[in-house]
């Protein structure tokens, strides 16, 4: 059986030599709305960016061969993605969703779809005993984030897969945090993987994107129907710096991983800091099923400190690390959940799952591991 | 033309594209003006202004192809359980996104022909929230009194959206006759290069704005800061576009209307086209789209397959001249029967004028259309 090429090689040649013109090395980026037809009746392949653009073909292509699947779509934001995908099910339908999770997702759920009667229930994923008891016929679909934002929590996707089986419904992963380098949920039995491209895909926190890779033709047909109907499509110069980003994703989630494990182990140590979320650290749970089905432990942590207070210190004192929303780019980012990522979910369940207010979250970047210790201890204090 | 064109930073005469997802905060404890790029972006800001400028409405919005910009307009403000009133013969995208999709989430619809604006008037029923309309319409241009219909709508207490892709606001200004909501594709004659896919939304009333906010946040179709510079360097062409392309289209349409291979023409500019005295009164200019029906099917065909000078391809609005055929491109999703109803037949050819020399436009035509097989 030929060799599958490993993925190091694969990410490194994204888009290599993909027009077969000129023998371009990097992808031509289609800035096109529409195409010729040679002849009525007859078309190239393309006739409305829309419908399908050649620069975001090599991307799309890319990404269903990076994630195991059939057919990726790639769409103009990662809840653009999400949103596109919901609209498979129908009112009356219900998806059990982890319970933590981005709050863009939340938002979405009980702001735009649960008023359609497309109904979300959250759930605590790591434990599947819990998602047995939500199962009833309604449901139609698992919505699984693991590690899950911001608190790193797993979840056996093998045996999620399974007991979704039993009841006929889709397992969709959201696989942003980990992407494809680190994680395939495809081969472990999902039916979908949603991305926000904007994060590690595109590695540079200069882009929004959002993916959505199936495992079938037919699923794939569905949301390719609806990409078309419903256009929110990643427009070609976007997707050109996605497929960019994409070539340097093996040596930055490495070297970010890398980074990350260093901080996590010393963040544990340090005075002033309470507990550590990172998937990497012994004594995580759900650390023995992550590591059966990921190849790396991420580069986020979570951390708490003592309050509020604490928290303002050390994001107005961080130099090198920004205070920004958003994760999974080359420079580090420090980030306050309850006020940004996870404002839009009601304080209840904030409260339920602990993104309370002594909560930071950190995307660790590729900078030196000592500069950033460095920053961190000064900003700590 | 001068809005969004200049860098308040550095005063540089083209506003920077901000390729960012993110922007650093300065406060914690408050919130900023940039926080990530769903939400806002400077380049998009700056053309979302600038189409709330040219619709002479409260906001805009961008977004990233025509259909996404008509979809988040119709999740913004409709809900499970109700109903739209809808323009009968519309793009095909549009009848897909009606027939295809929201029926599945409750929402349903009534095509009706709004050359009559008391059609409206008998289709509206106790669950109709929303009136839908283009005008002129597409592809054989048939016009709505637009005032007309937003009083009908207003005295239901009815929201009307206009999709106002083939006019544009430089030509007709629907928030200026009463409507709510105007939508495009932008990709067409407000991009004008065919080059780039994008949507507008743009609302009248200041508290619309929120909930088309809300739904473009949410989610998140929105258009990217290169596209949208690249729109707004399109727009700052628009003018002179639209009145070299309509004086282009005018005497094209004359010239078809005077051949013996035409049946018919379509076209808001030429006096025998129904609803010509209503138009000039929300319209300053007819636009440059014209459609013919051939006398046979054979010449429709043979024009398709004839020319040298026209492209042949979907979409409109560009520079260059496309000559499409809407049976087999932008009415493919209507089935047949509706189809050719809607007068809608396969000796209709739709052309978008661009801005070469007409005459070598009217030659090509010529050619296509006598050149025996």
């Amino acid at each position: 059986m030929k060799r599958r090429k490993s993925i190091e090689t694969i990410l490194s040649h994204a888009g290599l030599c993909s027009d077969p013109a000129t023998g371009a090395i990097s992808t031509p980026i289609y800035q096109t709305a529409t195409f010729g037809h040679p002849r009525l009746g007859e078309s190239t392949g393309f006739d409305y960016s829309r419908t399908s653009n050649p620069t975001r073909l090599v991307l799309e292509r890319m990404l269903a061969d990076l994630e195991q699947g059939n057919r990726a779509y790639a769409f103009s934001s990662g809840m653009a993605a999400i949103t596109s995908l919901m609209t498979l099910f129908k009112p009356g339908d219900k998806v059990l969703v982890s319970d933590d999770l981005y709050g863009g997702t939340y938002r979405l759920f009980e702001k735009t779809f649960k008023p359609w009667n497309l109904n979300a229930e959250f759930v605590d994923f790591s434990d599947l005993a819990a998602v047995e008891q939500s199962l009833d016929r309604n449901v139609k679909a698992f919505f699984i984030e693991t590690p899950t934002n911001p608190l790193m929590k797993i979840t056996d996707l093998k045996k999620a897969a399974k007991l979704a089986c039993t009841h006929d419904a889709l397992v969709i992963v959201d696989n942003t945090f980990m992407t494809p380098y680190c994680q395939r949920p495809i081969p472990l039995g999902a039916d979908i993987v949603v991305h926000s491209g904007t994060k590690y895909l595109s590695g540079h926190n200069d882009t929004l994107a959002g993916v959505v890779v199936a495992k079938t033709a037919g699923l794939a047909a569905k949301i390719g129907f609806i990409q078309n109907a419903t256009g929110a499509v990643l427009a070609p110069f976007d997707s050109w710096l996605v497929l960019r980003g994409l070539k340097t994703l093996a040596v930055r989630m490495d070297r970010s991983q890398e980074n990350a494990a260093t901080v996590a182990a010393w963040l544990t140590k340090r005075k002033g800091v309470r507990t550590v979320y990172f998937p990497g650290l012994s004594g995580h749970p759900g650390q023995r099923i992550h590591k059966t089905q990921s190849s790396g432990p991420g580069a986020i942590i979570s951390f708490r400190v003592a309050g509020p207070a604490v928290v303002k210190k050390i994001i107005n004192r961080v130099k090198t690390i920004t205070f920004a929303e958003s994760l999974g780019g080359v420079e580090s980012l420090i980030t306050y959940p309850i006020s940004q990522t996870h404002a839009d979910i009601c304080a209840a369940m904030r409260d339920r799952i602990g993104v309370t207010d002594d909560l930071l979250r950190l995307s660790i970047g590729i900078e030196s591991c000592d500069d950033l210790i460095a920053d961190l201890d000064q900003a700590i204090g | 033309m001068h809005t969004a064109s200049r860098d308040a930073a550095t005063g540089a005469l083209s506003i920077p594209i901000y390729n960012a997802s993110t922007f650093h905060q300065a406060d914690v404890e408050k919130p900023q003006e940039w926080e990530y790029g769903r939400g806002g972006n400077p380049t998009r800001r700056a053309l979302e202004e600038l189409l709330a400028k040219l619709e002479n409405g409260a906001a805009g919005f961008a977004f990233s192809s025509g259909m996404a910009a008509m979809t988040t307009a119709v999740m913004a403000f409709v809900k499970a359980g109700d109903h739209i009133v809808a323009t009968r013969d519309i793009y095909g995208g549009t009848y897909r996104l009606l027939t295809g999709f929201l029926p599945k989430f409750g929402i349903m619809h009534t095509f009706v022909d709004m050359t009559d604006a008391q059609n409206i008037e008998r289709a509206i029923g106790k669950s109709t929230t929303l009136i839908l309309l283009e005008s002129p319409s597409n592809p054989l241009l048939r016009l709505t009194d637009i005032e007309a219909v937003a009083g009908i709508a207003k005295k239901h207490g009815i929201l009307t959206i206009l999709d106002n892709t083939f006019m544009t606001p430089y030509l007709q200004r629907p928030l200026d006759l009463g409507i709510d909501v105007s939508v495009h594709s932008a990709t067409k004659f407000l991009g004008g290069h065919s080059d780039l896919i994008a949507g507008a939304v743009i609302v009248k009333a200041p508290e619309r704005a929120g909930a088309v906010k809300f739904t473009q946040n949410t989610c998140g179709a929105v258009l990217g800061p290169q596209d949208s510079w690249l729109l707004i360097r399109g727009i700052k062409t628009l003018s002179a576009r639209m009145d070299t392309q309509g004086a282009n289209a005018l005497r094209v349409a004359e010239w078809l209307a005077e051949q013996p291979w035409t049946s018919q023409v379509y076209y808001p500019g030429l006096s025998a086209h129904p609803g010509h005295e209503i138009f000039k009164r929300q319209a300053t200019g007819f636009g440059a789209v014209v459609s013919v029906k051939t006398d046979t099917v054979e010449r429709a065909l043979a024009i398709m397959k004839r020319v040298k000078l026209w492209n042949v391809a979907v979409s409109l609005g560009g520079v260059e001249s496309i000559l499409s055929y809407p049976r087999l491109m932008s009415h493919a999703s209507i089935p047949t029967t509706e189809r050719e109803a809607l007068g809608i037949t396969d000796t209709v050819l739709r052309l978008s004028i661009g801005l070469e020399d007409v005459e070598d436009l009217i030659e090509d035509l010529e050619q296509a259309a006598l050149t025996p097989p």
